[in-house]
């Protein structure tokens, strides 16, 4: 009988040091495949980067970092999958992931009874407002894109604006908030165009924003070929005021697709885009040179923001199990909640009740294509 | 007013030029095999991908075009020997079925021996815009009408003038008499998918400058070239040039004169329409008409 009870005991310091010992583990769904693989690609890849390194340097909290990835192809029913095995099985301890809006809000309502810090990795208003308990985001919206480029047009003199925009769920959620907050900066729109997802000539669109009356300037919402195709067109026509971009072309790959037509052309950014061109006392400069650098030694191939998105979703997540001292769900949350001047690739971090993203209008940089190449616009 | 209407035709004529030239590759396969090929998509996008791949490696855009096209005949022909051919016998449908499957396959392949990014072409002979009536033309688009008109008349000659697009056509006709005098089916379906491979990659090469590619450039081509294959009769070229001139001007006049958000509703429904009073398409024979 004493003896059972001895071995009882010793049973259980053993498993607890064992307890002590296990990694931490971080889920992860992302599109690493799909139509929405140019997001879920360089997002995995930065994961297992940082993760690679944080171990290197000890790892947190005394403990190494797990990731447990799946590719969820862009689809809004595997993420939900996924996320189920994510929290029921592989019984992780945060997830950062869903590279698209769709699968973000397909897995919110599990999260949110399972009780998980997730940090999300895209796009829409939606995810964050209303405010979930459990669910954080860490890119920009596409409403303050909208502000910051309505912003740049007004200090520009323009207030007659026409869009063109794509059909897919990123082009369309810009396009809405756009025309919501249009009117608090006094702009009007006074054409409003869109294309098709696989259409390969906008001529047409652009030739009725060309003749509509008074256009002051143009925005095209949009991500992929489309934009690329539009600034080519747009130069095609000869159409003289200025063009706007959207965050999500923001990067090399557009200026070497609309190649020479792309000259000119502004469109708002995080700083990650133009790491090296930062001024040295840029707050922000060391953190996305560093993440710039340690990505593109690593891959050999250009970094983009949306990977800056995933590193900021890690790092957030490491930061609140620092200072909650454990991995207690409930204490990373609150962690998370109460992350302020946190600097990241997309910019300063200030998360509250209310805002479970925390960026403001500072953390985009409008940009100007100059040379082949973006720059800060003047 | 005239230069807007001179633009939305010309918008028209670029996207259709694109369009006939996709559907021109289903034409010899359904020639050959009433098979509707849907994997003609991915010839046109190993096309664009395989050039941008070797321009990067190197090549000179000729040699390198040139090259695709060869890749994508080999392909072509691979999908023969290993999918078509080992369902011998079975119904057309399966056939499709197969295709459809070989689609897939060859789009996830693409992903992993080229990447899942956007590439772009060089155009052919610069980007300076052509004017015409106020209107402006790219100068490629006038390479992607200018071959889709010589591939017209090249498979004209093929299959009325000589014996293997004739041997094609009969076999298309009735395949147990065509082997009764002595062709080779099988070899008929090699000719044919490799032929039809490599005209979708011809294509996919010539529009890359003006849509570019990527590893799913073909879904979308590939149901835009079919739709037009349909509107202008199956396995007829120049029907497949008049069906895709027509559906690139609906859906630019559509796009100017009623709404950019509805160009493609309007395009197909008229597509229905034509189908519903001319069942064989513009240009298709009656389907009684059998030799």
């Amino acid at each position: 009988m004493k003896l059972h009870a001895w071995f009882a005991a010793a049973l259980l310091a053993v498993s607890a040091a064992a307890q002590a010992q296990a990694p931490i583990r971080i889920g992860a769904f992302l599109s690493v495949t799909g139509p929405a693989a140019f997001l879920g690609d360089p997002e995995q890849k930065t994961l297992e980067l940082y993760v690679e390194r944080l171990n290197a340097a000890g790892g947190v909290l005394g403990r190494k970092l797990e990731l447990v990835s799946y590719d969820s192809g862009g689809d809004a029913e595997k993420a939900r999958t996924f996320a189920k095995r994510l929290i029921e099985q592989d019984r992780v301890d945060v997830i950062v992931g869903g590279s698209t809006t769709g699968e973000t809000m397909a897995v919110v309502p599990l999260v949110e009874a399972a009780g998980l810090p997730f940090i999300s990795l895209a796009g829409a208003v939606v995810i964050v407002e209303p405010v979930k308990k459990w669910v954080f985001k860490t890119p920009h919206t596409d409403r303050m894109a909208c502000d910051k480029i309505f912003v740049d047009m007004k200090a520009r003199g323009a207030s007659k604006v026409a869009l063109i925009s794509g059909s897919g769920g990123f082009d369309k959620s810009m396009r809405g908030e756009c025309l919501k907050v249009a009117k608090n900066h006094g702009i009007n729109i006074v054409a409003d165009e869109t294309y098709g997802a696989g259409d390969t000539d906008m001529t047409a669109q652009l030739t009725k924003i060309k003749n509509a009356a008074g256009v002051q300037a143009v925005l095209n919402a949009g991500f992929g070929q489309g934009p690329a195709i539009v600034t080519k067109n747009y130069k095609q026509l000869g159409i003289g005021v200025p063009l706007y971009q959207s965050h999500g072309v923001a990067s090399k790959q557009y200026i070497q697709l609309a190649g020479d037509a792309a000259e000119g052309v502004r469109l708002p950014a995080a700083a990650l885009l133009v790491a090296e061109s930062l001024p040295d006392s840029d707050p922000q400069k060391k953190v996305v040179v560093s993440y710039k650098q340690a990505y593109e030694a690593r891959f050999k191939q250009d970094v983009s923001t949306f990977g800056g998105h995933a590193y900021d979703g890690l790092m957030l997540a490491v930061e609140a199990m620092k200072n909650a001292g454990s991995t207690d769900k409930a204490k990373v949350r609150d962690a998370l909640e109460s992350i302020r001047g946190y600097m990241g690739t997309a910019g300063v971090v200030n998360m509250s009740a209310q805002d479970h993203m925390g960026l403001d209008l500072t953390a985009f940089r409008m940009l100007q294509v100059r040379k082949g190449d973006w720059a800060l616009a003047k | 007013m005239s230069a807007e209407l001179a633009q939305f035709l010309l918008s028209g004529l670029t996207v259709g030029a694109i369009y006939a030239l996709v559907a021109l590759g289903f034409c010899i396969i359904y020639n050959a095999s009433h098979v509707i090929n849907f994997a003609q998509g991915e010839f046109v996008m190993i096309g664009g991908m395989a050039t941008a791949s070797f321009l990067g490696a190197g090549l000179p855009l000729p040699l390198a075009a040139l090259a695709a096209v060869a890749l994508a005949t080999l392909i072509g022909l691979a999908l023969v020997k290993f999918a078509v051919e080992p369902a011998r016998g079975a119904s057309v449908v399966t056939l499709i079925i197969i295709t459809i499957g070989a689609a897939i396959l060859l789009r996830g392949l693409a992903t992993l021996v080229w990447d899942k990014r956007i590439h772009a072409l060089p155009a052919f002979s610069g980007d300076a815009p052509i004017s015409i009536a106020g209107a402006t033309l790219a100068p490629q688009s006038l390479w992607v009408i200018g071959v889709a008109a010589l591939i017209v008349a090249a498979l004209w000659g093929f299959f009325n003038r000589t014996l293997a697009g004739k041997a094609i056509l009969a076999v298309s006709h009735n395949r147990l008499a065509a082997q009764l005098v002595g062709i080779s089916v099988r070899r008929v379906l090699l000719v044919s998918f490799g032929l039809s491979a490599a005209l979708g990659a011809l294509a996919g090469i010539l529009i890359a400058p003006i849509t570019f590619t990527s590893w799913d450039v073909g879904v979308m081509l590939g149901l835009k070239g079919f739709a037009a294959a349909i509107l202008g009769g199956m396995g007829s070229g120049p029907g497949a040039v008049l069906g895709g001139l027509t559906l690139g001007l609906l859906e630019s006049l559509g796009a100017g004169y009623v709404s950019s958000a509805y160009k493609d509703a309007i395009a197909f429904v008229i597509i229905l329409v034509v189908l519903v009073l001319m069942p064989g398409g513009l240009l298709g024979g009656r389907s009684t008409e059998r030799v």
